[in-house]
């Protein structure tokens, strides 16, 4: 994380951060090869019923904006590198919360030929929400846990090596956190 | 469906696999002349799993399962196509009331899937207040199928040889309580889009196919019944209770846009006016008939309506207690040729209401083709052979 700690305004600064990502962080969405039930609920979370935006919490299109990424499904071969690209254009700080039994482990499909059985056999994952597919509630309650960890200071560990998709260069000047 | 060589003046705009509107990923390629499309291309593929080669691993019962999770929308009517025909094969018939349970939980969903189509449709053309409230709607059908059986969208409603849920009297009554609600809903969003100023300018005379276009380029479900094509298996061929409890096909002659979204929204209508007859006359019967474990070999094909068009199985058995094969085909794949003819000559800022106009869904319509190839048998390939050409092939 590199934080010197002996500058003052340089952990206010990470206060106020911290604070901002907590309170309204902005999510994107992919779909790795799931049977489309988690990204519904997903998009449930949205809609007036559950209203995740009331927390903050908004969907984005770009991963370039994103904090976090949700994501389902199994990872079929072909999205893997798709994952991989949209893991590394978003900028640091990044969590992923992998939704739905799919994304855990495969789930239904586990042991057919064209999946990689799990979104944490690619990427680290932060959370994970298990169901097939997850209730909304669920889904929202994945994301408070996240946002909870953030705002104690906690961060996972991170001792995975993430794959650099093909063709795809490393970011120079990673942002500091 | 292959990209053109490119000409001198042409400008090809990139959409996908990962876009904000769908929450699917798809790659379209639109190729503009100024504003105007005058090509398009789509390549699919992204969420191939390997499900029909899968099922050849997995015992009859768990294939019922796996085959309700090739699209978490269209879930149950994936089940019962597969368990219609394992019946088929085995010989039995499910009871009666099964038959019409299994009726009401595939004119639920079509409810489900059109109410959530209505919202992604309007997303995709920017009137996000529509999307908005039906998919606050669309939730009273999401309470309704979770009362019945639990879960909100996998409902595993079906077994082989008959259904796992009953409906009581209380049930029944709440369900007409949502469904009258419902209807006064869909009643209004059929006046919005029928008198909205902007929705009809977006819609009308947007993506217009012919009658003959539709046949041509095998269009199925609302997206060909939009286009003055009647043809819906629920009528054609009526199965599960369809005989005792007929729906009326919807039909519209216009074929465009705008056709697609009132035929979509009347279908829904219907839906609601053929589950309250269900249950003013829902027959008594047990629920389930015994079936052996394996099924006799054999092979047999199933066809029904799901909620975006005829969905078709064919299952083979060689008499043990796994399928030989199971082939799926699925609506959302024959309507995809549609869309690429339709693109052409209008404006790239029609694209994404055209393609949501069939209603795609990718989940389940990523097949693995294979045409030519260095093998030595032409027609068998084992298990490990297709892994590894997956892995080679993504590499
Ligand atoms: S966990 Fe279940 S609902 Fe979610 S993508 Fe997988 S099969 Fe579909």
């Amino acid at each position: 994380m590199g934080l010197e700690v002996s500058k003052p305004w340089q952990q206010a600064l990470d206060k106020i951060r911290t604070w901002a990502r907590v309170n309204s962080p902005w999510a994107i969405h992919f779909n790795s090869g799931s049977c489309n039930g988690c990204d519904i609920e997903i998009l449930a979370t949205l809609t007036p019923r559950y209203d995740v935006e009331r927390f903050g919490i908004k969907l984005q299109g770009s991963p370039r904006h994103a904090d976090v990424l949700i994501c389902t499904g199994p990872v079929s071969l072909q999205a893997k590198d798709r994952l991989l690209r949209i893991y590394w254009q978003m900028p640091e700080p990044k969590f992923v919360i992998a939704v739905g039994s799919c994304g855990l482990s495969g789930g239904v499909f586990h042991g057919c030929y064209n999946i990689v059985k799990g979104i944490d056999e690619v990427l680290p994952v932060d959370v994970f929400v298990p169901g097939c597919p997850p209730r909304p509630e669920a889904i929202i309650y994945g994301v408070a846990v996240l946002l909870e960890a953030l705002k104690s200071g906690k961060r996972p560990e991170r001792t995975m090596t993430v794959e650099l998709p093909a063709g795809f260069e490393k970011p120079q000047a990673e942002v500091r956190q | 469906m292959s990209f053109e060589p490119l000409g001198e003046n042409r400008f090809i705009v990139p959409i996908g696999p990962q876009h904000p509107a769908l929450k699917e990923p798809g790659h379209f390629e639109f190729v503009v002349d100024g504003e105007i499309v005058t090509g398009a291309s789509v390549r699919l593929g992204y969420v191939h799993r390997g499900i029909e080669k899968g099922a050849e691993d997995r015992t009859w019962i768990q294939n019922l399962y796996l085959m309700e999770r090739i699209c978490g929308i269209c879930s149950h009517i994936h089940a019962t196509a597969f368990v219609q025909g394992v019946e088929k094969l085995a010989g039995v018939e499910a009871p009666p009331r099964a038959r019409a349970i299994r009726e009401v939980f595939a004119e639920l969903e079509r409810i489900h899937s059109h109410m959530l189509w209505l919202g992604v449709a309007a997303h995709e053309g920017g009137f996000d207040a529509l999307f908005m409230y039906s998919w606050r709607d669309r939730e009273v059908v999401m309470d309704m199928l979770e009362m019945l059986s639990g879960n909100r969208v996998h409902y595993s409603a079906n077994l082989i040889g008959g259904v796992k849920y009953d409906l009581n009297p209380e049930m029944m009554d709440k369900i007409r309580d949502g469904l009258n609600y419902l209807e006064e809903r869909l009643a209004h969003y059929l006046d919005v889009v029928n008198h909205d100023e902007t929705f009809i300018g977006r819609t009308r005379g947007i993506g217009t196919m012919t009658r003959e276009q539709a046949q041509l380029l095998g269009a199925v479900g609302p997206t060909a019944r939009a286009s003055n094509f009647a043809f819906d298996v629920r009528v054609d061929a009526p199965y599960a209770a369809y005989a005792e409890f007929p729906v009326e096909m919807v039909v519209a002659q216009e074929g465009d846009l705008h056709a697609r979204f009132v035929v979509r929204i009347l279908e829904t209508m219907e839906s609601i006016r053929v589950l309250r007859r269900i249950f003013d006359n829902l027959p008594e019967s047990e629920l389930v008939t015994r079936v052996p474990r394996r099924i006799p070999a054999g092979e047999t094909i199933s066809r029904v309506e799901a909620p975006r068009g005829e969905l078709f199985y064919f299952i083979a058995s060689s008499g043990g207690e796994k399928p030989e094969r199971v082939k799926v085909r699925t609506p959302s794949l024959c309507n995809w040729g549609t869309v690429i003819t339709l693109a052409v000559g209008h404006k790239l800022a029609d694209m994404p209401m055209i393609l949501a106009g069939i209603d795609p869904c990718f989940s389940c319509n990523d097949r693995l083709v294979m045409v030519k190839r260095n093998h030595q048998d032409p027609q068998v390939w084992t298990w490990a052979d297709l892994r590894n050409y997956g892995i080679e092939y993504y590499r």
